[in-house]
């Protein structure tokens, strides 16, 4: 760095101004395309479905059909299927992984939760592909013999629990999502959890309060709201998870009646049928399926942020 | 002075078992421990299976023959180097890209102007990849009629960049600002201040997002689908015609009624897995043992 | 062993105004230690403590930062035993039983022997109301108008009624930093405990606000028996009955060097160490 002892640097202010502006400007160009990316996904999106909102309007969102031959295109089968087994998922990973961030959090000592953590974490870090594959062939046939027979046996009778179950379909699907959800669920819980003030805690085991009351009084709802903001994170993650979901989930092209039944959700509808369909309005409604996940899963993440940032900001505040 | 401790008089002493108190708290333990079993179980239960299976259909085929053209048998290898190639790419698009915007956001924008595009990229990171696919479907492929590995390339560069940004952004600011001063301080232009200062001080952990990030899109297949397609010819460098990948080589063949061709996809997944696993086990780890520090 | 004990305990036991208006006798101490060693893992906090704290009266502590007064006060009640690897050795006896035995329940010793912090912690998540019933409601349901008694009584009692009894229902962070840390002495006594400890609870806050807790101190000592943690000389001068001063050795492990009448502390102290201190010398 002798260069910085030149003194015609000092002299020639002008021209080493130069390459300060090039660099504010140029990554700030960078910066400007990050949000233009977004608008533009957004927008082409939009376009490149246009023709299959001229045709069907807001209809193609309520529509049952979709058959290529007819030219008719709905969309509710599609979202049916991806609200159902996201909302299975959650229903199975949000008070498992709750009960996980509080254990890692609260009980475990550091020893054995740094550990567990970073192991749930690598589950985050599984390619999709490789738990779809174990979906088919590991987990959809034991969860057949097992849970599906017996929820059959047991409660056929009730319409949404009707069989037979094949271990592929929506349950299994929605098993999966919650196996894929769970580390986002975990993972920021357990932050938050650990960010509650260690003050909090010792006024409640001041007063004469169990472990767990001092949880399930004082921690827990002073992270609510982060927690909350994990499971709409995991939400999110679990409407717009495509390969796993795909192969699974059967290939049912109806609104699902049962846990059991085969569907499809919006992301493994386009990914099952995008190579073969034909440019035109095919094409245009699969990506008219695709601005429709986009549009809840932006407004799922937006909220989902919501809750997180006010969590820690809450936090910020108690310190 | 007292001699001898009294005896423990009832109040202090511990619940006979059967409060509902201590039942409950000793219960949630356990029920918590439970929990955490259940959530480590799918893992466990993949990584044996993966690795069982993929381990007996591990051969010297796999990795060094296409497959066949036509009926069954072959190998990896048009996934292998796709994927290599693909992923390749992406990382040469992605790193300036991601970094710029990292360096820009953490170290040059203004407050207000940070927060918006931090927050695009955290909306980006949030899109299932499948609709990046898409996306680079409307303007790489659908123009050309031609399903190609650069559209492959730049949809996995679209998933990697907002990760590589926001972790330049995370480890910018953990870099000292006394050292930034020092360096503008000596009369160091801020360009150079940043690059030689800031950025080379973080660089290692830049570095882990990057690996992340190319572990990341090295697993994905969702936005493959409809830009490289998947082929089962071998593609070195023409990036104008589709290309094959692990993970779309995974996805076609455990679709497929064929034991052999099912078997071809464990051993294609099993060296999926370790490739992304050892990645994440040496990133995380060390910057693990970092910040203990 | 005994000469120990009579260095430190003889003093307590010697009559003063006070300990003949409690009237409870000094002969039975309410809490007893006895050769109490604190240790964090391999490392020794505090050493050799000996002392003994008269009914209804106020126990200061004092000594410089980092002599182990505060890690002293939570044995008292087991609350250091949330860190991990703390442990004791030596005994607390609290009205003469040993709160380390194994049958003592940690939990509930905490609900006779109650604290008070540094910092004020309301619980934020609740209002003024359900931060005063907080320790109550975990001993199981009560009624209404049991809660609204135990409400009102510990708010006065901790001299905060006037100002919040119109606004129970708003949360207990919506307060002043004096009024959040004169609730959480409503919430530390709501459970009516026999004891309450309290490490250095008026140090965030301002004069006047600390004032007003002193004068509380001073009030509360008619029901309760109260240890205070304190680095403020003059307080422990104001608040209490009696004082320990502790030191930390070559070691870093703090350990009791005089107890007394706080009287005799600052006037007449017998060790040099509790002189310097008290005067201001150091080094």
């Amino acid at each position: 760095m002798t260069v910085l002892l030149d003194p015609r640097r000092l002299q020639s202010r002008r021209l080493s101004r130069l390459p300060d502006r090039a660099f504010v400007g140029g990554t700030g160009a960078v910066g400007a395309g990050i949000v233009a990316l977004l608008v533009l996904i957004l927008v082409l999106l939009a376009t490149n479905s246009a023709l299959t909102w001229q045709t069907f309007g807001l209809s193609f969102v309520t529509g049952t059909v979709w058959d290529p031959v007819a030219a008719v295109y709905g969309a509710l089968p599609f979202i049916a299927g991806t609200i159902f087994s996201s909302a299975i998922a959650i229903v199975i990973a949000a008070p498992i992984g709750l009960l996980t961030a509080i254990f890692l959090a609260e009980y475990a000592s550091r020893r054995i939760a740094v550990p567990l953590t970073f192991i749930i974490e690598l589950l985050a870090a599984i390619p999709s592909v490789v738990i779809g594959l174990w979906g088919v062939f590991v987990l959809g046939p034991f969860l057949k013999v097992t849970v599906e027979s017996f929820m059959v046996d047991a409660f056929g009778w009730i319409p949404i629990f009707r069989g037979p179950a094949f271990g592929i379909g929506l349950f299994a699907a929605g098993v999966i999502l919650a196996i894929m959800i769970l580390p986002t669920i975990v993972t920021i819980s357990r932050e938050i959890l650990v960010a509650v003030p260690p003050a909090q805690r010792e006024a409640m085991y001041g007063l004469g309060a169990t472990r767990w009351e001092v949880i399930s009084h004082v921690v827990v709802p002073i992270a609510r709201s982060g927690i909350i903001g994990a499971i709409i994170l995991g939400l999110g993650r679990a409407l717009g998870e495509t390969l796993a979901v795909t192969m699974v989930i059967g290939n049912g092209q109806d609104i699902p009646r049962s846990l059991f039944d085969q569907a499809q959700t919006l992301s493994s509808k386009i990914a099952t049928s995008f190579n073969e369909s034909e440019v035109g309005l095919q094409t245009s409604s699969l990506i008219a399926l695709g601005l429709i996940l986009l549009v809840i899963t932006i407004v799922i993440n937006v909220v989902a942020r919501v809750f997180v940032g006010h969590a820690t900001a809450a936090e910020a505040g108690l310190r | 002075m007292t001699a001898a401790a009294v005896p423990i008089p009832d109040h202090l002493r511990r619940a006979s078992g059967r409060e509902r108190r201590a039942v409950v708290d000793r219960s949630m333990r356990i029920v918590t421990l439970a929990c955490t079993v259940i959530a480590i179980i799918p893992l466990v239960a993949l990584l044996a299976f993966v690795t069982i299976n993929g381990v007996a259909a591990l051969n010297v085929d796999l990795i060094t023959k296409p497959p066949r053209a036509l009926g069954i048998g072959g190998g990896a290898v048009t996934a292998i180097t796709g994927s290599i190639q693909m992923v390749a790419l992406a990382t040469l698009i992605a790193v300036p890209v991601g970094l710029s915007a990292g360096v820009y956001v953490s170290e040059l924008a203004g407050h207000r102007t940070a927060g918006v595009i931090r927050f695009a990229a955290d909306v980006l990171v949030g899109i299932p990849s499948i609709l990046v696919g898409v996306f680079v479907f409307t303007f790489l492929v659908l123009p050309f009629k031609q399903y190609n590995a650069f559209a492959g390339s730049v949809a996995l560069a679209v998933i990697m960049v907002p990760v590589i940004m926001r972790t330049t952004e995370e480890i910018l600011k953990l870099v000292p600002g006394d050292l930034r001063e020092a360096s503008l301080a000596l009369g160091i232009r801020r360009w150079r201040t940043v690059l030689s200062v800031a950025v080379r001080v973080g660089w290692p952990g830049i570095l882990t997002g990057i690996m992340l990030a190319v572990a990341r899109a090295a697993g994905e297949t969702a936005p493959l689908i409809m830009t490289a397609l998947g082929s089962r010819l071998l593609n070195i460098g023409d990036f104008g015609r589709p290309m094959d990948a692990l993970p779309l080589f995974i996805y076609q063949n455990a679709r497929q009624p064929y034991p052999a061709l099912n078997e071809q996809a464990w051993g294609a997944a099993f060296l999926l897995l370790l490739a992304v696993l050892v990645i994440n086990i040496l990133v995380r780890a060390r910057s693990l043992r970092g910040t203990s520090r | 062993m005994t000469t120990d004990e009579q260095r430190s305990v003889a003093p307590a036991q010697a009559p003063t105004a006070e300990a003949a208006a409690g009237g409870t006798g000094a002969a039975s101490p309410k809490i007893e230690v006895r050769d109490l060693d604190v240790y964090y893992g391999a490392f020794r906090a505090v050493k050799g403590v000996t002392m003994a704290v008269r009914p209804r009266s106020v126990t200061a502590v004092i000594g410089p930062s980092g002599c182990g007064k505060s890690t002293f006060l939570r044995t008292l009640n087991r609350m250091h035993e949330l860190a991990p690897k703390a442990r004791v050795e030596g005994t607390v006896l609290l009205d003469g039983a040993n709160v380390y035995d194994p049958a003592v329940d940690p939990v509930r010793l905490r609900r006779y022997v109650g604290m008070v912090f540094q910092r004020p912690n309301p619980f934020p998540t609740m209002s003024i109301y359900d931060n005063v019933v907080a320790g109550i409601r975990l001993a199981g349901r009560s009624s209404r108008s049991e809660l609204d008694g135990i409400v009102e009584r510990s708010l006065r009692r901790a001299a905060l009624w006037n100002e919040v009894k119109d606004k129970l229902r708003e949360p207990g962070t919506s307060l002043s930093g004096g009024q959040q840390q004169r609730l959480c002495i409503a919430r530390a006594i709501a459970v009516d405990p026999e004891v309450v400890l309290m490490d250095e609870p008026a140090s965030a806050l301002d004069p006047v606000a600390t004032l007003r807790i002193e004068e509380l101190i001073a009030e509360l000592r008619t029901n309760y028996t109260i240890v205070i943690v304190t680095h403020n000389m003059q307080q422990a001068g104001r608040v209490s009955d009696e004082t320990a001063f502790f030191t930390m050795d070559e070691d870093r492990a703090g350990y009791l060097v005089e107890f007394g009448p706080t009287r005799e502390i600052f006037t007449n102290p017998r060790e040099q160490l509790t002189e310097d201190y008290v005067s201001g010398r150091f080094g």
